[in-house]
């Protein structure tokens, strides 16, 4: 099921794909708030972009610019990431995740919310990604190369 | 504003990922990241404690939003002491030793106590939470870190953390829908919010629709029978730390959920008085007691012992939540305590037992008394605190529950009760016997001794507990539980 | 009668779906089966959430120029929002789900449920991974691999 794929056509079109998907799942995150997106879809999308060289690439390739180790830990970089920026804001004595609480030179209040909302969706973006490809990576197991 | 509501279940969740991350690397140090989490949520729910025993509830706005808008975080005398229980737990179950608890050393890249800390996480978000979709959210992370932990015990527990993971998957759809007919019918998801639109539209079906689904979807993470059918496997098969938690602690969590909403939101009058849903929780209740009694005494394996057992306790709890009256209602939340000290020292001793001996099933063990004698007075004190008789922490809420029952004027029910705690004593009493009295059979025990200090340790500290429990039980009724039930059931 | 069907046949479908999803997860005997009965199940609670929010001629709640900043021209965005988190809670869900299906039929080779209790309340099969906590139910012999854990 991993490893390269036998048929031509499909190693192909999967290695070229791969980097626009990517780079599609990036756009939706950082579209999320004008349009629908956001962190979770942008991150799903961003994942497939790795997943799919997984799927019809020959592991050195697929592995080689994503190694396994990359999913837990975005996951939990991610996560941290969100953690730690609500905690920031506790500290600094508003509420959790009140981004206007911190107080950093002349920059208005919306605008830092504006800036924290960026700061969280990337953050969730990025732990989305590696859950998808830690998952994908427990349940494929390990890669035939064919 | 208080930051304390927001940071109990943060402190777990980054402790929780902090573990994972440094699991990648070095197994053996995410017990201790685990461990020094747990430590810093058990403070900040005593300090919490502290703080709301006598004051206003602490309340924490999300983001800086005011409710109905934003999301709140609400920490009342309730919360606190649902908090403080899970955060004791919890800590003991991460500190109790990764062997015997989990049944073997957690490797690199097997998240086991990133995975309890996740547990905790949810369990403690469930009680802070003000607003019912939040709840919801936190009964899913809950929920989703139990499929994983049980699976964690085999093959066998495997399968039954898949049957787990279908039936709890329909409680939470459950819960959701009646969460969705409550916010489209008011408008709100705020709890406090919802309590005040509510009386305008209480007479509509879609109400009482929500009030039902609500519950039955509680139900089923409760292990209310008859939807309790996921738990036995599942607590059998899980090890013997996760089984503690689970038994202890999580299904006190949708307990606790059905009080909230049920008194909380909804409020007894709909509840009870015009739905049935009281009457119904109180006799499901009572069912689940006799029905986990009798199991219980079929049983020969320990573990599925202990949670038959567990089915029925749930049952006392259900009862004391239905009955409506402020004194049953006591009753419940002292049985929600007693029954977490318990069973969590039940099953820890279990992990003890397997560790040194290998043996799960009830007809070995005969003999055991003589060869670990501190871990078998500790089961001695927590069987006679489960049976209901006094020094011990179970006979006051056993006792809180019959009087609850009386002045409901629901005399059968407390037939039942003090009925089952005869049935209790039959399983409890025949084990203690075969331990103390009974001659050493197997060949596995001729040279078991006493586990090591980190597993006496917890066990003795739950043990001296229960007596502890038993002695301070006015203060805890007085201080706590009564300024609650008041406030749930004002004027029943 | 015929107008409740005709404005609210959405609600009707969330019937059926529902139906189908919790058929699928209790009577079917497959166990990947009733995985995907559970994704119906929690699937038809979306569509009835975002049933929910719609409005007559209302449009998506993305603010644009021609609607102005009335809100009834908008969808309730709320639903929508709780929505996206019960899918990703869903999606997590079928990730654990789906890997205890692996791991099922790694240790008995099929997901037939009558097949896999037979083979759990059977002997032990040679070759299956020893576990420290898979001992067997009877007292038999000491012998099993008291090896690391089959994770």
């Amino acid at each position: 099921m991993t490893g390269a794929y036998p048929s031509e056509v499909v190693r192909t079109v999967g290695g070229l794909l791969s980097p626009f998907i990517a780079m599609f799942g990036l756009y939706i995150i950082a579209h999320g708030h004008y349009g629908p997106g956001g962190g979770f879809a942008g991150g799903v999308i961003l994942a497939v972009g790795v997943i799919l060289p997984r799927l019809t690439l020959e592991s050195r390739i697929a592995f080689g610019s994503v190694p396994r180790e990359l999913g837990p830990l975005a996951a939990g970089a991610g996560m941290l990431a969100f953690a730690l920026t609500g905690l920031v804001a506790v500290l600094a004595g508003g509420a959790f995740l009140d981004y206007a609480a911190v107080e950093v030179g002349e920059i208005a209040a919306s605008r830092l919310r504006y800036l924290g909302i960026l700061v969280v969706e990337i953050a969730v973006g990025l732990a989305v990604f590696g859950a998808m490809v830690l998952v994908y990576d427990e349940l494929a197991g390990s890669p035939v190369d064919g | 504003m208080s930051a304390l509501p927001v940071l109990l279940p943060v402190i777990p969740l980054i402790a929780g990922v902090l573990a994972v991350l440094v699991g990648l690397y070095r197994p053996a140090a995410a017990q201790a990241v685990a461990t020094l989490g747990m430590a810093g949520a058990l403070g900040v729910a005593l300090t919490a404690l502290a703080q709301v025993i006598d004051g206003a509830p602490l309340r924490h706005e999300v983001g800086g939003w005011p409710p109905p808008i934003g999301i709140e975080y609400v920490l009342d005398p309730l919360s606190g002491f649902l908090a403080t229980i899970i955060a004791g737990i919890g800590l003991l179950a991460v500190l109790y030793p990764a062997k015997a608890g989990l049944g073997f050393v957690p490797k690199a890249g097997l998240p086991a106590y990133g995975l309890m800390c996740l547990l905790l996480t949810g369990l403690l978000g469930v009680v802070v939470s003000g607003d019912l979709f939040h709840l919801f959210v936190f009964l899913e992370i809950y929920a989703i870190s139990t499929y994983a932990l049980v699976a964690l015990g085999g093959d066998r527990a495997i399968f039954a953390s898949f049957r787990y993971l279908l039936l709890g998957t329909a409680g939470s759809g459950l819960y959701l829908l009646g969460v969705g007919f409550i916010y489209f019918t008011t408008g709100s998801l705020n709890m406090a919010d919802v309590a005040g639109l509510l009386p305008a539209v209480a007479d509509s079906p879609t109400i009482a629709a929500a009030a039902a689904l609500i519950t039955v979807g509680l139900g089923v993470k409760m292990a209310l029978f008859p939807l309790h059918v996921w738990l036995p496997d599942a607590h059998t098969n899980a090890p013997p730390a996760i089984a503690a938690l689970l038994a202890a602690v999580q299904v006190k969590a949708g307990a606790y959920a059905i009080i909230r909403i049920n008194y909380g939101v909804f409020g007894p009058g709909l509840v009870a008085d015009e739905l049935p849903i009281a009457e119904l929780l109180t006799w499901f209740g009572a069912a689940g007691i006799l029905v986990g009694s009798v199991m219980a005494i079929l049983q020969t394996d320990f573990k599925r012992l202990l949670a038959y057992s567990t089915v029925a306790q749930l049952g006392y709890i259900g009862v004391g939540i239905g009955l409506a009256n402020p004194i049953a209602l006591i009753g419940a939340l002292l049985h929600i305590l007693n029954h977490a000290v318990m069973k969590s020292g039940l099953f820890f001793i279990a992990g003890g037992i397997y560790s040194q001996t290998k043996i799960k099933e009830i007809p070995r063990m005969s003999g055991l008394g003589r060869k670990m004698p501190l871990l078998m007075s500790g089961f001695a004190i927590a069987a006679v605190s489960m049976v209901g008789l006094p020094p011990t922490a179970g006979f006051i809420s056993k006792f809180y529950l019959v009087l609850g029952a009386i002045e409901g004027g629901r005399w059968p029910i407390a037939v039942i009760i003090v009925g089952s705690s005869l049935l209790t004593a039959v399983y409890f009493v025949r084990l203690i016997e075969r331990i103390f009295t009974g001659k050493v059979t197997d060949p596995k025990l001729e040279d078991a001794h006493e586990p090591g200090p980190r597993i006496l340790g917890p066990v003795m500290l739950l043990a001296v507990g229960l007596l502890v429990i038993f002695l301070a039980n006015v203060w805890i009724v007085d201080a706590i539980l009564a300024p609650v039930a008041d406030a749930l059931l004002a004027g029943r | 009668m015929v107008e409740l069907f005709v404005d609210r046949y959405v609600y009707l479908f969330v019937l059926v779906l529902l139906s189908i999803g919790l058929y699928g997860m209790f009577a079917m005997r497959n166990l990947a089966k009733k995985l995907v009965g559970m994704t119906i199940f929690t699937t038809a609670i979306y569509l009835f959430f975002i049933e929910g929010s719609v409005k007559d001629g209302a449009t998506a709640p993305i603010i644009s120029p021609a609607v102005g900043v009335d809100a009834a021209g908008y969808v309730d965005p709320l639903p929508h929002l709780l929505i996206l988190t019960a899918i990703v809670v869903g999606v997590g869900i079928v990730g654990v789900g789906l890997a205890l299906l692996v791991r099922i039929y790694q240790a008995h080779g099929t997901l037939e449920e009558n097949e896999v209790v037979a083979r759990l309340s059977g002997s032990p099969r040679a070759g299956r991974r020893g576990h420290p906590l898979d001992e067997p139910a009877q007292a038999t012999s000491a012998g099993e691999a008291d090896g690391e854990a089959g994770a």
